[in-house]
């Protein structure tokens, strides 16, 4: 089974790295960027018999701290 | 009194440590490799350096606050061992949840990397009794994620509780209410981004960091 497991900042966390990337944006002319915020994007691939409990595990213990960052699962 | 320090894959501030922690003992610390289960017999302080920690790879500190040898230091801890984490070290200590909160990109985006106004928060600490509270140090930093970040509940719990130790003098790289350093609730754990190590003598520019290791060491019986 494919997992993206997506983690992004929780709203209200300035972002530093967003805000370089939309001035760049800017930079580049592109207009009409309303906000940037940056993230991160993991591909697991893991067995089948993985639980909803070991996937959840694995984003609050590790790929995710989740004192800054949300995460979201996708199945794929 | 024995003293350790954390070794990891990327840690660069451990010889460092390793000659302030034997300027102030006279002893040699122990070097614990990250890959240890187990700290040596008989240590009373462990410290956990500065550095890029397994290249800062997902999170700076996050690789390294799930290896072996950081299990036994948070269970030591919890027993009152004194920790003390510096730069890469405060990031370690705060992914292993042996202090609250997270250190983020600095807000301009830069590496810092120069000396800074530091002032003494709670000079009440086991690790800041050599200092005067509202004293100011000048203190080198060095990091990229340096800044501080704490929902506001916990930052106000942080206050109340007299555990900021040190607060930046000066707008440095973004850190909540200019926080350099905090303690754990016991006041065993403590955690900071500027450097005490790299001014312990006179050839280092100043040796206002020195008298931390005098404070923390003397309090647990070096």
């Amino acid at each position: 089974m494919k997992l993206r497991i997506f983690v992004t900042l929780k709203p209200g966390v300035l972002d530093p790295q967003g805000r370089a990337i939309h001035h760049a944006l800017g930079s580049l002319g592109f207009e009409g960027v309303e906000d940037v915020r940056a993230g991160k994007m993991f591909e697991l691939e893991v067995a089948d018999s993985t639980t909803d409990e070991a996937i959840d595990g694995m984003c609050r213990q590790l790929l995710a701290n989740t004192v800054i960052e949300n995460f979201r699962v996708e199945r794929a | 009194m024995k003293t350790a320090v954390i070794v990891f894959p990327g840690s660069n501030c451990d010889r460092d440590l390793a000659v302030a922690l034997e300027a102030v003992t006279g002893v040699k610390p122990m070097m614990v490799w990250h890959a240890d289960t187990e700290l040596p017999q008989g240590i009373g302080f462990v410290a956990v350096p500065g550095g890029f920690s397994y290249g800062d790879y997902l999170r700076s500190g996050a690789i390294a606050a799930r290896s072996p040898i950081m299990r036994a230091v948070v269970e030591q801890a919890g027993r009152g061992l004194p920790v003390f984490g510096v730069c890469n070290g405060f990031q370690v200590l705060t992914e292993a949840g042996l202090l609250p909160g997270a250190l983020m990109r600095n807000a301009g985006l830069n590496f810092v990397c120069r000396d800074v106004a530091l002032t003494v928060d709670n000079a009440q600490t086991a690790f800041t009794s050599r200092y005067d509270a509202g004293e100011t140090l000048s203190v080198p930093v060095a990091h990229h994620d340096g800044n501080y970040f704490a929902d506001a509940e916990t930052l106000d719990r942080l206050e109340g509780e007299g555990r900021v130790a040190f607060r930046y003098g000066e707008a440095v790289n973004g850190s909540a209410r200019n926080i350099a350093g905090i303690v754990n609730t016991a006041g065993n754990v403590l955690g900071m981004m500027p450097h005490p190590e790299r001014k312990i003598e006179t050839a280092h520019g100043g040796t206002d960091g020195r008298r931390l290791f005098e404070g923390v060491l003397e309090t647990v019986g070096a």
